[in-house]
């Protein structure tokens, strides 16, 4: 589903992503854990090339962003993204935040796009927040909004940018709970993470980012109980 | 005090209130319709488009909209002028224009439309630039381009914070529109200029001059205020 080759990543003189090589199946679950400002989330903005590479190659469904002649939008359209800060539109009321991007990008029908718009609220539990104005939800609620609205371009992955971590600690619950279920219906998800616990119960595989390198991947078991690396073991040590 | 030739000519300058009124909103209509695309042009990735707004807004907001009124009505006859005369005496080419004096209420359309065009054009960068990151990368990530962002997300965002500068640039344009005199535009100053040299009730007219533009200016302030406060309990996130 998805394939990075090589990726490299420089802001000026700064390297913060080198020769980076991961691949993600489809239904798999990949979290990509490290410290900050380890180059987990500039990795996770260059799978749909909000960041553009400095090098090397991703491949999304077998289209390779880094062609000129792909149409970007067209691939961004199979890859949903999740915020830290949501992101949510605030002139427009949920629904509508779900149903924009359909009805303006897919150009389906309104009255398509909102029956659509409410299935999708009623998944992540907010069947009666529609008509409500972002800055009238919880930071829980509209993540899930957030949410909501990426689903509604029926993407084939779904990244997720630290999702919970902008979150009071009791709304980080409802939030997880909605990637779960996800994860079980079988979407193919990347998540950077602070969450360990969900990493180890959702996660199929774990990816430890340090420095811009990939240090160590593994199952969640193994890299929690028995990680291989040093800085793999300081990192771990320090946050569980 | 002579408070009879006050209600004599006092018509007199209510139609000149109008006249002020009206190529005020005229100007900063086009002002606007100007400035959303300068403003956008220098916020734009193509360094020659974002240069000629540019130079636009710097030209327009670093002159006196005095000069720009004289360069309009005076300068730019006398460019078309010279330049039909060039033609017709290089390539006998017959003049286009009987005449190319520009009639005055012209004149002022232009000057000012192109200078309240440069202020809105900042006033629209500012907008647009004052929208958080995040939500341009969250309507591209929905597949939007960049375009559609901007139509859909930025500028519906970006309008409501440019209410109260927009009225500003409205009540100082309107009190511009007076520089108009010069070319004997017919609003409001002139025409109290023009009948305190028939009464030489100096005071008196000027006083009530004054009191026009500060109904019309006071006014707007107010109903700007109430646009911004029926934006604001709509949506508390601005």
């Amino acid at each position: 589903m998805i394939e990075v080759i090589n990726l490299s990543k420089n802001f000026g003189r700064l390297e913060v992503l080198r020769q980076i090589n991961m691949r993600v199946a489809e239904g798999e679950v990949v979290c990509i854990i490290g410290p900050s400002g380890s180059g987990k989330s500039t990795l996770l903005r260059c799978l749909n090339f909000l960041e553009v590479p400095t090098s090397g190659e991703v491949i999304i469904d077998g289209c390779s962003l880094t062609d000129q002649n792909i149409n970007i939008n067209a691939v961004r359209q199979k890859v949903g993204m999740v915020f830290q800060l949501f992101n949510l539109f605030p002139h427009k009321t949920a629904l509508e935040n779900v149903t924009m991007g359909p009805i303006k990008v897919k150009k389906l029908p309104r009255s398509q796009a909102e029956e659509l718009g409410r299935t999708l609220l009623a998944k992540v539990g907010l069947t009666d927040k529609a008509d409500v104005y972002p800055h009238q939800l919880s930071g829980g609620q509209q993540q899930r909004v957030a949410i909501a609205r990426a689903l509604a371009m029926q993407p084939k992955v779904m990244l997720f940018d630290e999702p919970t971590s902008a979150l009071d600690p009791e709304m980080v619950g409802e939030v997880l709970a909605v990637m779960k279920d996800l994860a079980r219906e079988g979407m193919t998800m990347v998540v950077v993470t602070h969450e360990m616990g969900f990493a180890r119960e959702v996660g199929d595989r774990v990816i430890f980012i340090d420095e811009g390198r990939i240090i160590e991947e593994n199952q969640p078991q193994e890299i929690f109980t028995r990680p291989r690396e040093e800085r793999t073991r300081a990192f771990l040590s320090k946050i569980l | 005090m002579d408070f009879e030739t006050v209600i004599r000519t006092f018509p007199i300058l209510l139609i000149g209130a109008a006249v002020t009124l009206g190529i005020t909103v005229v100007a900063v209509t086009n002002g606007c319709i100007i400035g959303l695309f300068a403003g956008l042009a220098r916020l734009s990735r193509n360094r020659l488009l974002s240069f000629l707004a540019t130079c636009y807004v710097d030209f327009f907001r670093g002159t006196p909209l005095l000069v720009q009124i004289f360069i309009v009505y005076f300068g730019i006859p006398y460019l078309l002028d010279l330049f039909q005369k060039y033609l017709t005496a290089r390539y006998g080419i017959p003049p286009f224009f009987e005449s190319t004096a520009i009639a005055k209420l012209w004149a002022a359309v232009i000057a000012c439309s192109l200078n309240s065009g440069a202020y809105v054009a900042e006033i629209f960068r500012a907008g647009v630039q004052s929208i958080e990151r995040g939500q341009m990368e969250a309507a591209r990530s929905l597949g939007m381009t960049h375009v559609q962002a901007m139509r859909y997300v930025i500028l519906p965002q970006a309008f409501r914070r440019i209410i109260p500068p927009l009225g500003n640039e409205f009540i100082a344009m309107l009190k511009d529109t007076s520089l108009l005199s010069v070319i004997g535009f017919e609003e409001l100053a002139r025409r109290g200029t023009l009948i305190v040299g028939e009464t030489f009730a100096v005071f008196e007219i000027y006083m009530t001059v004054a009191l026009l533009y500060l109904i019309m200016t006071l006014s707007f302030s107010r109903l700007v205020d109430y646009a911004e406060r029926r934006l604001k309990t709509r949506d508390r996130s601005y």
